[in-house]
């Protein structure tokens, strides 16, 4: 089953980095990619995306605003915030939100724990 | 007179920006547990700029006298980090960190000795946080305490000084707390080439880590 990732980040150096640890640990994944939380909002409401790793940091709406907005749609969807800014107020407001709080420097073991959550998150859901 | 359109490409511009976003953002993390409060940061700033103009940018929106911890560090490239607010707030920010028991006297007392403290622990968190990444190794000074206008913290008085740098520079507020500042990173043309050069290899092994399904 292919599934669909969408990475939230403005800085395109974050999303190489992100893409290039998923093709090494889940090549079979689609992925897209937006540069601020419009955009996702927009990718979301359009097409059938399982999966967000969503930057905390934007100009604009924030990381945690927009799992706020995109929980009201999709209540279930795994989703993780990514950040360097490891503040007890950041990563609670993402538990509160039930998303991840994923570590920047990236980390393929980081990704790798969130991706098998959200995989078996996904195949449970799908029973 | 921003002129980094010419000098930096522009994802050179968006590496530089998210490697000190990184930096800066573990940093705040730091100051989160010394203060007790959520630490708010703005997006990362990246420019070439005079360091007049640098000045101005630090003064904009506050009084000119300002406050500031730097420490020198010196590696493949080098620069200063300094850790700025306006003056009438660093009593505020010492404060915050020893804690509200303590009286006025007690915290002039150990105001300069607290804000080199917290300078060193901050810039050390922000400046290792972009070594790391960066895979080299960077050798930091004992933190300094300086006080003035913008001009003073970056030296703009000195006729050697009339070149262009590299200012990189997030603000900060402590919820909460009366308290707001700047984390800022200067460095000179030389290490301006050196740090492209580094930038350029980093984004490089993106690709190459992909390529040989290396694992990093």
């Amino acid at each position: 089953m292919q599934y669909k990732a969408l990475i939230v980040d403005d800085s395109k150096l974050a999303r190489m980095v992100m893409a290039s640890a998923f093709r090494r640990l889940g090549p079979e994944w689609e992925l897209i990619e937006a540069t601020n939380a419009d955009d996702a909002i927009d990718v979301i409401a359009a097409q059938a995306v399982d999966i967000a790793l969503i930057d905390f940091n934007m100009p604009g709406i924030d990381g945690l605003e927009l799992v706020a907005r995109i929980r009201k749609t999709h209540p279930k969807m795994p989703l993780a915030v990514v950040s360097a800014n490891v503040q007890d107020e950041i990563i609670g407001r993402a538990r509160e939100l039930n998303a991840a709080f994923v570590t920047k420097p990236l980390t393929d073991e980081a990704l790798g724990a969130f991706l098998s959550g959200a995989v078996l998150r996904l195949k449970k859901a799908a029973q | 007179m921003k002129i980094d359109a010419s000098e930096l490409s522009e994802i050179e511009q968006d590496a530089l920006a998210e490697i000190a976003n990184m930096g800066v953002s573990r940093a705040a993390s730091s100051l989160r547990r010394m203060v007790g409060e959520q630490v708010l940061l703005s997006v990362p700033a990246v420019n070439i700029v005079s360091r007049r103009a640098a000045s101005r940018m630090v003064e904009r929106g506050h009084s000119p006298k300002l406050v500031a911890v730097q420490q020198s560090f010196e590696g493949p490239f080098s620069g200063r980090a300094l850790l700025i607010f306006p003056e009438a707030q660093s009593l505020e920010l010492v404060r915050s960190i020893v804690g509200e028991e303590h009286s006025l006297e007690d915290v002039i007392d150990l105001e300069q000795e607290a804000l080199a403290e917290t300078g060193n622990i901050i810039l050390n968190a922000c400046l290792a946080t972009i070594a790391n990444v960066l895979r080299r190794t960077m050798r930091m000074s004992l933190p300094s305490i300086v006080r003035g206008d913008g001009d003073t913290l970056f030296d703009v008085r000195e006729e050697s000084n009339d070149g262009l740098v590299l200012f990189l520079y997030i603000d900060f507020t402590i919820k909460n707390r009366d308290v707001r500042g700047f984390i800022a990173l200067l460095m000179g043309l030389p290490s301006i080439a050196a740090l492209k050069d580094i930038v350029r290899d980093f984004i490089d092994g993106i690709g190459r880590q992909t390529a040989a399904g290396h694992v990093g």
